[in-house]
């Protein structure tokens, strides 16, 4: 055979790097010069709408779709020149599960497992271990056509753990999940980190991002737009984010400027509602808004301190007021 | 788990397994979804009997004539029928979830098409044996005895697979599973009309005979008449098998460049 390659992968720095990804769908950029460095053995979240180029970057970085330009390194080893090497390192958790509806979880995992070379009795101890590990015993035989939401995620999941890969891609592992179901799911994912994985989750929630990653990368229209721990970015939309409603809409612009000085920040009025949103470093400065507020006359019919949303990440990173940054505002609301 | 042996290629006896493993799952999924097998298992029934007794009369002037005509015909018409079946079911397959995985694992790349293909061998000896036991219940004897009826049905079976090759091929550039069938059904009714399937030949006018005796259907037709009725292996047989076998060297190839290429 003269191609192996022993490998001292899971000691590379790097479990993926990635130098101008491109993807072109006919005249859509859906991945648009990409820049992607994911230390081995962290979680790392790219974070961003739908439409994004989330899901198309996993595709790539995972061999499942050939980039149209650029470079992708999977601990050293090429996406492209070397894909069949790429395999055998990665697991892959697709954003629709990728398990086969008709058959049993007992006999995916059997199959999957053969698949990668498994004798019977070795697959057949692996897959009731997977099975036991994910809560799925109990189903084992029951065809998935009658499997819960979460419980094909979690197969889906037990499907890619099989050969133990040192780099898991999680393509919006939470998505339309019950909350109890995320929880789980959160936790199995860190403890998988754990015992030694690097994983690579998509998300479009902020807050997931920032329970799970140790970094974040916001990407928008294929592109990263921001990029670092999720307190660096939570502190570049400041801590907090405050919503406020005029009992007199004629005053918005006044109130408007009380607020922006008081912050010193510049805030964005939302076109629908009327609303001031405004994003603070801390929430305590809400008094200092209001009391200004109070002192100018101005007389509020509604409060809101709330986190920041993802929303407002992209707000902030994609800058304030321009018509296209509006549009781009309203349709994340539509996306949320 | 630091010490992972990587290889680049996959090796043939590692292809030749994860083909079978395909294999199984297409069984799998064939007896969650026993209705899967309608095409061959209601077809050569209802076939047999109907043009049996409908046609037998007129084309041989009684039944038991015209069984050793039309047995060999619904054979290969309900086989080739079949093996439509599997570009069909291929296509249908590839848009799956599932198979996203199967691309993303370090398996031979041929494994999930060639494992299709080996399942449906297995539909392929049920409508054969079908075909024949139906045969015999309503009075066909076969006078080459059991052991050519048996090398007929490897026969054809071998040379359904080839075709196969063909609408996999059509599976696998198709958009999706309905055109798939659409186009198949096109190319395949006056292929097995325009045959010696039903009728003799000599009935036809001249340059249709010409037609039917060309038609690659008419020669595996007759290469299992001759075996079935007479024990014989003639020309047509050999003429079958090259065919399947160019069929295989051209499609084969191809289908796997443009599988691999999606894939």
């Amino acid at each position: 055979m003269g191609h192996k390659h022993r490998s001292a992968s899971e000691h590379q720095e790097w479990a993926v790097e990635a130098h101008g990804l491109v993807k072109v769908f006919g005249d859509h950029r859906a991945v648009d010069g990409l820049e992607l460095r994911v230390r081995t053995g962290t979680i790392y979240g790219v974070l961003g709408p739908n439409g994004a180029g989330k899901t198309t970057t996993i595709r790539m970085l995972a061999t499942l779709l050939r980039p149209d330009g650029g470079s992708a390194q999977i601990f050293g080893y090429d996406v492209v020149k070397q894909p069949q090497i790429v395999r055998q390192l990665i697991g892959v958790t697709g954003q629709y599960a990728s398990v086969d509806e008709t058959l049993s979880a007992v006999e995916n995992l059997m199959i999957f497992c053969r698949l990668l070379g498994l004798s019977r009795a070795e697959a057949r101890r692996k897959t009731s271990e997977l099975l036991e590990e994910f809560g799925l015993t109990e189903a084992a035989k029951r065809p998935l056509k009658h499997f819960s939401g979460g419980m094909r995620r979690r197969l889906d999941l037990a499907a890619s753990l099989i050969a133990q890969p040192p780099l898991i891609f999680l393509d919006e592992p939470t998505t339309g999940l019950d909350p109890i179901t995320r929880n789980q799911m959160w936790e199995t994912i860190r403890r998988l980190v754990r015992m030694g994985s690097t994983v690579l989750l998509t998300t479009q929630y902020l807050q997931e991002a920032d329970e799970l990653a140790d970094r974040i990368a916001v990407i928008n229209h294929g592109r990263v737009v921001a990029e670092g721990t999720p307190d660096e970015l939570k502190t570049s939309v400041g801590q907090s984010s405050l919503q406020v409603k005029l009992q007199q809409p004629e005053k918005i612009e006044a109130a408007k400027r009380i607020i922006e000085h008081v912050l010193r920040i510049r805030s964005s009025i939302s076109a629908e509602t009327g609303n001031i949103t405004a994003s603070m470093a801390d929430p305590d400065q809400v008094t200092d808004v209001l009391v200004a507020l109070r002192q100018e006359g101005i007389r509020l019919a509604e409060v809101n301190v709330q986190k920041p949303t993802l929303d407002e990440v992209f707000l902030a990173i994609t800058g304030h007021g321009t018509k296209k940054d509006e549009e781009e505002f309203s349709v994340l609301r539509e996306v949320r | 788990m630091n010490t992972r042996q990587l290889n680049s290629r996959t090796s043939i006896s590692q292809a030749v397994r994860n083909s079978f493993t395909m294999a199984y799952r297409g069984l799998l999924k064939v007896r969650r979804t026993p209705e899967q097998l309608f095409d061959v298992t209601f077809q050569p029934i209802i076939f047999t009997l109907m043009f049996t007794y409908i046609f037998g009369g007129a084309i041989a002037g009684n039944v038991d004539n015209y069984l050793p005509m039309i047995i060999p015909g619904i054979l290969i018409q309900t086989l080739i029928g079949a093996s439509v079946a599997s570009g069909v079911q291929l296509r249908d397959d590839m848009d799956k979830g599932v198979f996203d995985r199967f691309k993303s694992l370090p398996i031979a790349r041929i494994a999930p098409l060639a494992g299709a293909l080996l399942a449906d061998v297995v539909r392929y000896v049920i409508a054969a044996v079908l075909t024949f036991t139906i045969g015999f219940l309503i009075g066909y004897r076969p006078e080459g005895g059991v052991a050519s009826v048996a090398l007929a049905i490897v026969f054809s079976i071998g040379c359904t697979w080839a075709v196969s090759w063909i609408f996999a091929f059509f599976g696998v550039i198709a958009r999706n599973a309905a055109s798939v069938q659409g186009i198949s059904m096109l190319a395949l009714f006056p292929l097995m009309f325009l045959s010696n399937a039903f009728v003799p030949v000599k009935t036809m006018p001249d340059w249709l005979q010409w037609i039917a005796k060309a038609n690659p259907l008419s020669h595996m037709i007759t290469a299992v008449r001759e075996l079935t009725n007479h024990g014989t292996i003639g020309t047509d047989f050999i003429i079958s098998l090259i065919g399947a076998g160019a069929i295989v060297a051209i499609f084969a190839p191809i289908t796997v460049r443009v599988y691999m290429r999606r894939a």
